[in-house]
């Protein structure tokens, strides 16, 4: 009698532990584990299947020789950076729109939050054909008359990493809005009502009171935002193939091309190592003071 | 709730707030309606290209509105579109994308509540770390996990089952699951915790009749990233699967994707809209109860 | 609750192996053939299989010429669970059986005497250590060129038998206003030309030394930078919104009228005649300026696989893949030619008959030669190194003296 009530007391204290201990478990096996893993392959001279004698540095000396990487890390940065700020500022200016008692919101919104449920395997080549200077939207203004028209992002080396990020914005810039929308709506009517009693303007009251009250909005849309740049694939094989010549490869496709159609998975394993560590550097600040300020 | 008439007439006089609240509503409703043009263009590529003949896409303009309308790629792209040796569309890969899908959205989404909710309100040392470690979690990039999963899939014996490939997308899912319910929970004040506790009522007690009432909105958005993740997954889908147990996504690949046959945009156009259906469903649906939830609300700030 | 699905599953699949007994010659086949003509024509290997009392298990994945399929490969080989044949080509056949994964299908090649019907060149492709250890399909050649009949003869010119014919036909050709080349700006697309330009302005001999063995010396020699110098001019002679266009567009270029040549495989073929042109009368066929013949040969692996069922599988696929019957029905389709020789052309057309008799001509001479861009010649991250290079010099205003500098770094880096 005594054994279970000291035993179920026990259970009372430590369930939360236990509730949360088999999904702690599987990321540690499953994510840490496997970064490990990865680590280990990075050392080693795998090329079709996955060695484990290892050999010391070699691959991420013949990484830092590749030029087509510098691009592709490079293209992590404009591309990660110019695809979380815009879609980010879209998707809040998206939910504050539409959260001015829009009559056809429920229209509006699905419109804003369907592309995130294409597959980009198709919606891809619509994109190219519409950026396309020789079918899309060159094409159809300058058949309106003006000749001199340019849109050539898509075909341009310098450019077309950029109509990934419209492509991407496209996608993401929705979910993103419906976030801020239910964090936009969660915010306490009252606040919102005195002050407007207030008299203070509609634009304060959003920059004071209803934007800095949805941090942890913020801290869900970079996180989901950033994890859809590391993992922008489909976008890109979709779209541009990587080309103009490899001017918008990003480091996913890198790996994916050295790992599974190049057989080089020692390679594929150091530029994995290096991009984790770039966005690690990136992330962990980020979400030091988030969430430091968020504990107190 | 926001809104810009009260604030207006707040300021300017009546007369002037009326011609300057017409000409901002006015301009809202051009703002919205130019950015629903951006998002709707690409599906209006797809929807014209799709009811064209092939003969009318090689010989006209790609992008241009159809001289005939034929549904017959819709058709085709549903059940007689070959996907390998069977000719039979994508149907039969829709059982088999359902029966991952949904237990998959179901489990991750129960155990991110769970987590969320011990992360948020049952703190404990080391908890926080834990987040930590969860969250960066979700920074993986899938192309590394390919090679350990499939290992570690073949020791459980769940090697191209959809058990096996469920299981994936859980593991790779609680990280946003667990994020989502925490933001959300963390925003509940302690106070609520602390009273029922007081009152006698347990863990899970406390989760079931005080936590889940108040989750609608937030199991919504949990649900919306899942349902769209798991479904439009390709790269597990085709890692992780055998003949018999292919997503949809795969399916549709392999339609779409060939290197050295004739390409029939329509079709593929179709397809991919056909394949997108359960996801724009689930949006539809889940957008009203999304609303529904707020205006039933108690989710105070 | 999950651990208890999971533990389900385990047990069923353990009752299932070990209750396996001998039913029949059985197959599951992994192959990224899926779209129409390509299906319809694995879909007469798998009805003889079917008629000879096998089960036949499709696998299909398709994408990136191959790549997808060889990333659903490696994670079944590395799960334990592999398919009982896989579509693998070129030397990632050896790669595979240096992991020790393949089967030995010998005794299938040597009753039905394989060595004495295949081409040499391709034929050793196709052994490892002696060993058969695969299975080709087809020929599909790349070097050829494909030609809008109209434009050809309002113009006055003559299918190009030299890269000098060719850009004088070409300058002629821009100054009429027309684009002289339809081109998609995709890597494996500048690849293909890369390769074809190599055979025409090197030969035979310098393609061998520069893209098969990669000999630092002929990568680096005045040829080589003859060779991006041609690149260079292609480059102008092809419109400006190639980039990342899928090669069927380039090929509607031709079929319409706004391009006059492609360089291409003839996987072009099909396009061509699915859109009811006529070779020889809407559309020509030629080799591309120079001499050899670049093949791309698909082939089939058979893998180590447990069961009497699968192994009976292997060796009835191996046997049917190499049948006159299906070399006929699925080249027919597939736009390419019958790897084995004895096999009746009568029924093909007129590129096809040039294809099969360049290739004897080349078997002859030596100079049947493995295609670098589509895989057959090199290693995957050798192959890869060069196609960055080429791709970038093509994309790009990069002198040819730096691209050749950029291509012995880039191969030097690859090992």
């Amino acid at each position: 009698m005594k054994g279970a009530s000291i035993m179920s007391e026990w259970l009372e204290r430590h369930i939360p532990k236990l509730v949360l201990a088999p999904s702690f478990a599987a990321i540690l096996l499953f994510v840490y584990g496997f970064i490990a893993w990865t680590g280990w392959v990075s050392l080693t001279r795998s090329r079709l299947l996955p060695k484990y004698d290892i050999v010391g540095f070699i691959q991420y000396d013949r990484l830092f020789q590749s030029p087509r990487w510098d691009t592709a890390l490079n293209n992590l940065y404009v591309f990660g950076g110019l695809f979380i700020v815009i879609s980010m500022a879209l998707g809040l200016l998206l939910a504050i729109l539409l959260d001015q008692k829009i009559r056809t919101e429920g229209v509006l919104r699905t419109i804003y939050l369907y592309p995130m449920a294409m597959s980009l395997i198709v919606t891809g080549t619509a994109w190219k054909w519409i950026l396309n200077p020789g079918l899309g939207v060159e094409h159809i203004i300058r058949g309106w008359g003006f000749e001199s028209f340019r849109f050539d992002w898509l075909v341009n080396p310098k450019f077309a990493i950029y109509t990934v990020v419209i492509a991407g914005v496209w996608q993401a810039s929705g979910f993103v809005m419906a976030l801020f929308l239910a964090g936009l709506r969660s915010v306490d009517e009252e606040i919102i009502k005195a002050a407007q009693v207030d008299g203070i303007p509609t634009a304060r009251i959003y920059s004071a009171i209803i934007i800095p009250s949805m941090a942890p909005i913020f801290l869900s849309a970079f996180i989901v935002l950033m994890h859809l740049a590391i993992k922008s694939f489909d976008l890109v094989i979709a779209l541009t193939g990587g080309g103009p010549g490899y001017a918008t490869d990003l480091p996913a496709t890198y790996m994916y091309a050295l790992a599974f159609s190049r057989g080089d998975i020692g390679q594929a394993a150091s530029s994995a190592m290096v991009m984790m560590a770039v966005v690690f550097a990136i992330v962990v600040p980020y979400l030091y003071s988030e969430l430091r300020t968020r504990n107190e | 709730m926001s809104d810009f008439t009260v604030a207006t007439q707040a300021i300017g006089s009546r007369r002037q707030g009326n011609v300057k609240r017409i000409a901002l509503r006015w301009l809202l409703y051009v703002l919205l309606c130019l950015f629903a043009l951006y998002y709707l263009l690409p599906l209006f590529v797809m929807i014209t290209t799709s009811l064209k003949s092939l003969e009318e896409i090689r010989t006209g303009s790609l992008v241009a509105l159809p001289r005939e309308i034929t549904f017959d790629a819709w058709s085709t792209a549903w059940s007689s579109a070959c996907t390998g040796i069977q000719c039979e569309g994508l149907r039969p890969f829709f059982w088999n994308s359902i029966l991952i899908a949904v237990p998959a959205v179901v489990i991750s989404t129960v155990l991110g509540a769970l987590n969320g909710y011990v992360i948020a309100q049952w703190r404990f040392r080391g908890a926080n770390m834990i987040f930590s470690l969860m969250l960066f979690g979700s920074f993986i990039p899938f192309q590394v996990v390919i090679l350990p999963m499939a290992r570690v899939l073949g020791m459980m014996g769940l090697a191209g089952t959809i058990p096996g490939l469920i299981f994936v997308h859980v593991v790779y899912g609680i990280g946003f699951t667990t994020l989502f319910f925490r933001n959300y929970y963390v925003t509940i004040p302690h106070e609520l915790v602390k009273a029922a506790k007081v009152d006698g009522a347990g863990f899970f007690r406390i989760f079931w009749s005080i936590f889940l009432p108040l989750s609608l909105p937030i199991i919504v958005v949990t649900v919306i990233w899942q349902f769209t993740q798991i479904w439009n997954d390709f790269l597990f889908g085709i890692s992780f699967s055998q003949a018999g147990t292919q997503p949809v996504t795969v399916a549709l690949n392999n339609i779409v994707n060939s290197t050295t046959g004739v390409k029939a945009y329509n079709v593929d156009m179709a397809a991919a809209i056909i394949a997108a259906l359960p996801t724009l469903l689930v949006y539809v649906v889940a957008g009203k109860y999304f609303i529904r939830g707020l205006t039933a609300g108690s989710v105070k700030g | 609750m999950f651990m208890k699905t999971a533990f389900v599953a385990v047990v069923a699949a353990s009752i299932l192996t070990t209750s396996a007994v001998f039913a029949g010659p059985t197959a599951e086949v992994l192959h990224y053939w899926t779209s129409g003509g390509e299906a319809k024509s694995v879909a007469v290997l798998q009805k003889e299989f079917a008629e000879n009392g096998g089960t036949w298990i499709d696998m299909p994945v398709a994408g990136g010429g191959g790549d997808a399929a060889m990333t659903a490969l490696r994670a079944r080989v590395l799960s334990g669970n592999p398919p009982t044949a896989a579509q693998i080509k070129g030397p990632s056949i050896q790669e595979w059986y240096n992991e020790g994964v393949l089967a030995d299908i010998s005794s299938v090649a040597n009753s039905e005497s394989w060595d004495k019907l295949i081409p040499p060149a391709i034929a050793k492709q196709m052994k490892c250590e002696g060993t058969w250890c695969a299975v080709p399909v087809n020929v599909h050649r790349v070097d050829w060129i494909w030609a809008n009949a109209d434009i050809l003869a309002k113009n006055n010119i003559k299918m190009p038998t030299t890269w000098d014919e060719f850009n004088a036909a070409a300058d002629k050709l821009k100054a009429a206003g027309i684009t002289p080349l339809a081109h998609g700006g995709q890597a494996w697309q500048d690849a293909t030309v890369f390769e074809t330009v190599v055979l025409g302005i090197g030969g035979p001999d310098f393609y061998r030394k520069a893209l098969m063995e990669l000999d630092p010396a002929a990568l680096k020699s005045d040829t080589m930078i003859k060779v991006f110098d041609q690149m260079r001019k292609m480059r102008g002679y092809v419109d400006s919104n190639f980039s990342g266009r899928d090669w069927n567009l380039a090929t509607a270029m031709v079929m319409n009228g706004e391009a006059a040549f492609q360089i291409m495989g003839d996987w072009a073929k099909g396009e061509f005649l699915a859109a009811g042109k006529v070779p020889g009368k809407d559309f020509l066929c030629g080799a591309t300026p120079g001499g050899g013949f670049l093949y791309n040969v698909d082939s089939f692996a058979m893998f180590d696989v447990k069961g009497a069922d699968k192994k009976a599988g292997q060796l009835l696929l191996a046997k049917l893949i190499m049948g006159k019957n299906f070399q006929k029905a699925f080249n027919l389709n597939k736009g390419s030619i019958p790897v084995r020789t004895d096999v009746s052309l009568d029924d093909f057309d007129m590129c096809a008959k040039l294809s099969s008799k360049d290739m004897a001509a080349a078997t002859a001479n030596g100079t049947l030669l493995p295609s670098y861009a589509h895989g057959m010649a090199l290693r995957g991250a050798q192959a890869g190194a060069i196609t960055d290079v080429v791709t970038a010099h093509f994309n790009s205003d990069m002198s040819s003296q730096e691209a050749v500098n950029e291509l012995v770094k880039a191969v030097a880096n690859s090992y």
